[in-house]
Formats: C-alpha cells, structure tokens, sequence
C-alpha cells in the first residue's frame, strides 16, 4: 500500500512538470506583461500537435521535432503580441483578455481544422523507452526524463532571471516599466521576447507530451483550466509558487486518479476553492 | 470642542520602509487642518490608514470615538469619514450630477435599489443638485465627467468627496495641477464647505500659499513622523521645520 | 441621464414595432424562422444577463455557460419528475442564481483579471461535472425525453404546447419580462451604483458604496438571467447535454454583447440576433464556424469596441462615448 502511493506520488511528479511548463510561461508572461495570455493553453495544444506531427509523422529525430515546435510556437507567439496584442495596452484590460479569449477560439478550431480529431500515440524514442523498477513497480523512463526536464527547466530559468543580463531587464521592465523604459530598456521589444519565451515554454510542455498523452482538441482548455488552479495557489506573477503549486497539483491530481477516480478534477476545484477562501493573494504570496 | 479623530501609534511599513512609524494624531471638530511634510514623509499613507484604503501593522484609529481600525472603508464613510484623492478620481463615463448623486443615495441608504428609477429618487437629486451648485458647476450636470476641464474635474472630485455630508473630510492635495485662478476657487470652496456644512477638513498639501491661507493648525510630519504641530504662526517659527524644508519660504 | 425627447421617442417607437413583429411572427413565417427566433430570444437574455455583469458592473465573466447548464439541467430534472413548465423554469433560475451565489462569493471578491480566470475555470468544472456525474446528469449521454410540459398557471387551468409556435409565446414571454426587468435595473440606483464600481472602484468605495456586496448582486442576477436562458431550452430540444456547460457556449454571450455593443442597453439584444444571422451563414460553408467566431472577436476588440450600436450611434451623430480620466 506505502508502495502504491509513493508509486503514485512519483507519477504525479512527472505529471507536475507539464503543469509547471505551462504555469511557468503564463507566470512569466503575467509577471512582466500584466496580462493573463487565455490562450497559453492552446499554446501547449499546438506544441504537443506540432511535435506529433513532426515526429510521429514525418519522422524527424525526436529532439529535433521538439526544437522546432517550440520555434514554431515561438513565432506565433511573437506574432500574436506583436500584431495584436500591442494595440490594446493603453486600453482596459478586459480587451486584452477578450483579444486572447478569441485566440482561443481560433487556434482550438484551426487545430481541428488542420489536424482533424484525435490521434494515435506515436513510438517511444528508442532511447526512452523501457521503465526502471522504483517501489517494486515498472517506473516508465520517460516520466523520469520528463521529471528531468521540468526541474531543469525550472533550474535554467532562475539562473536566467538572477544571473544573466536579459533576465536583469526583463525582471526591471516587470517592476517598473517606466522607470525600465527611461533609463533605455526597449520595453516594447522586451514584451514581444517575453510573451515569444513564454509561449515556447508551453510549447515545450506540449511537445513533451508526445509520445505518452495523447493529442487532441480539448487539451489546451484542460490545461489552461489547471494552469489557472496553480496560479491561484501559487500567487499570480510568482514563479516560485508556481513551481510549488504545480507539484501540489500534480501530485494531488495523481492520487485523485487513483482514489476518487471519478472526481479528481473537482477535487482539485475544491482546493482551489478552499484557498481562495483563507489565503486569496496565494499560499507562497509573501 | 469633540474630538472627531484620534490615531494611536499608527504604523505601516511596505518591506523595508516605515512609510508611517508611529503617528498619534488628535483631530478635534472644527478646525481645519493641514498636513505638511516633504515627498516620502507619509501622508498619503497617513489618509489611507486613517479613510480605510489600507490597513495598519500596529495602532489604532478612532472616529468619534469608535474604533474604526480595521472597519471597511465604505463603512467609515457612512460613519462620516470621507477622502478626495490626489490623482483625479471621478466616474469619467458617468454625468457630473450622477457622479455626486451617488454619495448622497449611498448616504441615505438608498443606493442598493434595484428596481425603482432613480428618476424618482427626488430628495437625493435635489440635494446632489444643491452640491452642484455650491461647487459651481451645476450648468455642466448632465455632461460626461470624463470631459469636464483639469480643474472642473478637481471641483467635481471634492465634490464627490462631501456629497457624502461627512464630519470629517481629508482632502489629498486638492490643488495640485491647478492655476492659481482655479486654485483660489477651490480654496474658497473650502472654506465655504466647510462653514455652511459644518464639515472638518484636514488638507494635505505641498503649496504653502494654500496651507497659510486655509489651515488653522498645521502638522509637520517627516519619515513617517509627526515632526511638530501648532497654529500657523507657531510653525512657521519653528526651527526643526525649516530645517527641514531647507531653506524653503514659508 | 435618459436620452433627448425626439430620440427617446424614436427608441420607444422602434421597440414597440420590434415587439409587434416578433408577436406576429408565427403567422407570417415558416416554423423554422420561429425556432430560429426562439434560438435568438435565449441568446438575448443570455447576453443580457452577461452584460449587466460586464458592460454595467465591469466583470468580465468566461463562464456563464455553467449556470445556463445549471439552469438547463434543473429545469429538465424538475420536468421528468413534475411535467410543469413554470415549475421548471422557476426551479432552473433558481439554481442557477444558488450556484452563483456560491461561485460569486469565491469569486468577486478578487482583481477583476483574477475574477476573469475564476469564472473560466468554475464554469469548466460545472462541465466536467456535468460530463462525469452520470447518475444525475447522464454523463455525456445527457438527459433525454424532456417533455415540452403544459404551462399551468395557478387558479388559470393549464394551456398545452404541442407547437414550436405555442411554445415561442411563452420564450417571448420570458424574454421581454427579462428585458423590462433588466431595463428597471440599469435605471435604478443599484444600476448607476454598478457602473460606478466599473468605472472607478476605489472611488466607489470612498463614496460610501459596499462594492463587493454590489458585484456580487450583479454576479447573481447574470446567474439567474443565465439559467432562464437555459432552462427554456430543454422544452424546446427535450434533450440536455454537456456542451451546454462548456466554454464555447461561454462565447456566445461574450460575442453577441461584443457585436452588438457593451455600452448599450440594447446590444446584447442586437447582437444575438446579428450572432445567428451570422452562424446562421457561416455554417453553411464551413462546420468550423468558431474560427470564424474568434476572428470576428478578435476584430471587434481591434477596431470597433463600440459594437454595431456604437457604429449606429456615431453614425446618426451621437456624441461618442466620454473619455476615461
């Protein structure tokens, strides 16, 4: 029994780090733009749709396909904040979210459009397949690989935003973007980089996801939904909690499978609601 | 005369900066008060501790007598404590008369109506009207707030301020952005509201042209600080003051 | 605060000749223009509700759809149990209006971006729920055989509603009760309150106005506007199903109000009827009308904010709308 749930909780682990990519993105995004990207969630659909496609059916090298979904997302991303969103700053901000909310709507129809309905998984990567045997069960290599990759992630992006010369301005231009702006930073080059990097971050959590979830049309609005329970536990703009708060989720959503297995989302909701009540700014808010 | 308000030890830090460190303050009804002190010396923290906009690490504020510390602001202001913001705050999309209507119903408890117009609602409009004219710009009611002129808009913001008959009022540098002629007209106002409508006011203010020309009783605050306090001509006297403003005319 | 004489009674006149049409409708069209009709009816007092919420209080809701399913689920539950209809659609308004009780109380208490991702994400976990709670609500199957039930008013006998065309008086019924209540609320204190809060919070509150207690008013009555608009429809299809609950049904109020105009009492009632005219082209080329939905937000929020009413305004030389301070 100690051994299913510890199993579990492991699964969870890795389930988390799909999470933690599309918080962090709508986290980053959030913290410097100020706004909330609805559409982060289509983001990961179309890394998850552009990677199958690139490697399950052209049949690139895995690595490669990853590469060039995140390149590809990236550029719609900087496409959508160069070409739209920016003209909608000086304006209430329910149009930026009504703008984003219509992204939704067209990227979620145009996936089905394009690709049609839901697919098969394609191949394990030679390399990634097989399982380790963690208490006493068959742990999938892959999880561990996406566990890698996720806190890897979440190491490269603080040594990014502490420790290099984009992330000094980038974390100036969250701060103070008039200040940031009068002392020469291109704020509005800075925007489109950042909302580009964020939207890669949910690409590559989509993108992961290849050869184990399958891809069809409903993931970006079942991910976009769970990425708004972390940011509310975790605090909007803190990237920290998120990471925390994708963990909790994960995890949580892995033992909900397993115990409620019909209401683990609500459960999930629960916490969220619970939160809400007795600590609103978030759990990790300082 | 009764005493309206009384901090006790209020203090507020954000992070490292003790924006208010201990502020006792007496407040009695009647005289018109003005709070004077360089950028950073807390006053803007002061009103937003004292009218509810924030909520203080230690101390206490009393309003006639009752501890009103952690009360909502919008219960302070049907208790009769009611503020004008420094940067304009008015209801752009609404009319000038609605914008001064709205205190008046919220006063007379009227503002959650649901169904019967507003149309009807004859005393509020009569006495919204009666403010409009008072404040002088009752041939602008029906227009838009949001394209009245700078200075209308500064009436118009007091105006809101009053509409809701307070006892005691702070008013957040209610000259600033002004001409000297539009400044002369709210400062007239001022002491006009004040007397007809028996309302105390404390004005924080940067020009010293209009705190010796309104206040009867100044405080000096400094890092979050009362500094010194005392009748116009005490303060102006005051060597710890001029120090600080350096040099400053007063 | 109302508008000039001349145009106010060129507005009175156009509603009464709306209202005359719309009366007369079954008999001089077909019965697929009336169920088309009944279609917009919903979708007005849907968006009416919707934009009491957003263009008067200033909270932008993504998930009406949960308490329009909520509406629509209670009414069909009550009807397979006790087939009358006024119990029915009292019982789905009155669901509706619980739930957003309970949902507005978590939620408008926050940052209106906040309260933005909230109704999104309460409005998916009503459709997850409706989609997995089998033994109520029949999971994706749905609940099926609804009757069409007798409108049985008290101590009046009942009156059968065999009939698209019977059944259509009764939405119309509804639909206009929705609008003169709504049209009472905007023109009352409680209406002028809310646009304060939406304009300027802090000084809403500074002027002596409960703004939580007020939004969450305005958070319920779109509940309750929302569940009507879903429990007339299980009368109509006699089936309920979980699309009902999901986000793209959230768009529809959103997309009518934006067509129609935020600012504008009648936008909403405009842009349900453009949003059918619309889909109602759109589907004949294209099953992917939603593509085309987004695309049409998308546009709206770039250029023409206003909707068709704000377009139609400045047209016929109304001052535009006042500049925010």
């Amino acid at each position: 029994m100690l051994e299913t749930i510890a199993f579990q909780g492991l699964i969870g682990l890795a389930l988390a780090m799909y999470l933690w990519l599309i918080s962090a993105g709508l986290t980053i995004i959030f913290g410097v733009l100020r706004i909330v990207n609805f559409a982060h969630g289509s983001l990961f659909m179309l890394g998850a749709y552009l990677a199958f496609t690139l490697y399950g059916q052209v049949g690139l090298p895995f690595g490669v396909a990853i590469l060039l979904s995140l390149l590809g997302v990236g550029a719609l991303g900087l496409v959508m904040e160069r070409g739209f969103l920016r003209h909608l700053y000086g304006v209430d901000e329910a149009y930026q979210l009504l703008l984003t909310f219509g992204f939704i709507l067209v990227l979620d129809d145009a996936v089905k459009l394009i690709w049609g309905g839901v697919f098969r998984i394609p191949p394990m990567p030679a390399f990634l397949d097989g399982a380790w045997p963690v208490f006493g069960r068959p742990f999938p290599v892959y999880n561990a690989f996406v566990l890698g990759v996720g806190v890897l992630t979440a190491g490269a992006l603080w040594l990014l935003f502490e420790r290099t010369w984009w992330g000094r301005i980038v974390r100036a231009t969250a701060a103070d973007r008039e200040m940031a702006g009068a002392l020469g930073v291109r704020v509005p080059r800075v925007f489109t980089g950042v909302f580009a990097f964020g939207a890669m971050l949910a690409a590559l959590g989509g993108a992961l996801g290849t050869p184990v979830r399958v891809v069809a049309p409903g993931i970006g609005a079942e991910m976009i939904i769970q990425a708004f329970v972390i940011t509310v536990l975790g605090g909007l703009g803190n990237l920290r909690g998120a990471f925390v708060a994708s963990l909790i989720v994960g995890v949580l959503s892995a033992y909900g499978t397993l115990f409620f297995p019909v209401f683990e989302l609500f459960f999930i909701f629960v916490i969220m609601a619970v939160v809400l009540l007795v600590r609103p700014q978030g759990l990790f808010a300082r | 005369m009764s005493e309206l308000l009384r901090t006790e030890g209020l203090a507020k830090r954000f992070g490292e900066l003790r924006a208010v460190d201990g502020v006792d303050l007496a407040v009695p009804a009647g005289r018109l008060t003005a709070i004077i002190g360089p950028n950073g010396a807390g006053k803007s923290t002061l009103i937003n501790l004292v009218t509810g906009a924030l909520v203080p690490d230690t101390g206490r504020v009393r309003f006639k007598g009752e501890d009103v510390t952690r009360l909502p602001a919008h219960r302070r202001v049907q208790r009769g404590l009611s503020r004008s913001f420094q940067i304009m705050n008015i209801f752009p999309r609404l009319t000038v008369l609605e914008n001064v209507l709205l205190p008046v119903l919220a006063r007379r408890g009227r503002a959650g109506r649901p169904l019967a117009p507003v149309a009807g609602e004859r005393a509020a409009l009569r006495e919204a009207a009666a403010l409009l004219e008072a404040v002088g710009l009752a041939d602008r009611a029906g227009q838009p707030a949001g394209a009245l002129a700078h200075g209308d808009q500064r009436l118009l913001e007091l105006g809101i301020a009053v509409a809701a008959a307070p006892e005691l009022c702070f008013l957040d540098e209610p000259s600033s952005g002004l001409t000297p002629a539009e400044r002369a007209v709210v400062l007239d106002l001022i002491r006009r509201l004040a007397r007809e409508r028996r309302t105390t006011f404390v004005v924080v203010e940067h020009d010293m042209d209009v705190v010796f020309a309104l206040a009867e009783w100044i405080v000096v605050m400094n890092r979050g600080r009362v500094l010194a306090e005392g009748p116009p001509a005490a303060i102006r006297d005051d060597r710890t003051v001029r120090e600080v403003y350096l040099g400053e005319e007063l | 605060m109302g508008a000039p004489a001349p145009a106010r009674r060129a507005l009175v006149g156009a509603t009464a000749l709306a209202l005359a049409l719309l009366v007369a409708l079954p008999w001089v069209a077909g019965r697929y223009t009336v169920y088309l009709t009944i279609q917009v009816l919903v979708l007005a007092i849907f968006a009416l509700g919707f934009n009491l919420l957003f263009g008067y209080a200033g909270l932008l809701s993504f998930g009406q759809a949960g308490f329009f399913a909520v509406g629509a689920y209670a009414c069909a539950k009550i009807l397979l149990a006790v087939p009358n209809l006024l119990l029915g659609l009292a019982g789905g308004v009155a669901a509706a209006g619980a739930v957003a009780l309970v949902l507005g109380v978590l939620s408008v208490r926050h940052t209106r971006i906040y309260f933005s991702m909230l109704t999104l994400a309460f409005g998916m976990m009503i459709y997850s729920i409706a989609w997995k709670w089998r033994d109520v609500t029949g999971g994706d199957d749905g609940l099926v055989g609804i009757p069409r039930a007798p409108l049985a008013l008290p101590g009046l006998g009942s009156l059968a509603l065999p009939t698209v065309e019977r059944y259509y008086y009764v939405v119309l019924a509804a639909a206009v009760l929705a609008v003169a209540l709504a049209h009472r609320l905007v023109h009352a204190p409680l209406g002028l309150a809310l646009q304060a809060i939406r304009d300027s919070e802090s000084r809403a509150e500074f002027a002596g106005l409960p703004v939580r207690r007020y939004r969450l008013a305005a958070f319920v009555v779109a509940g309750l506007y929302a569940g009507l608009a879903g429990a007339l429809l299980p009368p109509l299809e006699s089936t309920v199903t979980p699309p009902i609950a999901h986000w793209s049904t959230s768009a529809e109020p959103v997309l009518a109000t934006l067509l129609g105009g935020i600012h504008a009492f009648a936008g909403p009632l405009v842009g349900a009827l453009l949003f059918y005219v619309i889909k109602d082209v759109i589907v004949r080329f294209t099953e992917h009308w939603l593509i085309w939905y987004g695309a049409i937000v998308i546009v709206l929020v770039l250029g023409f904010r206003g909707g068709v009413v704000g377009l139609l305004a400045r047209a016929l030389g109304r001052p535009p709308e006042a500049p925010r301070a």
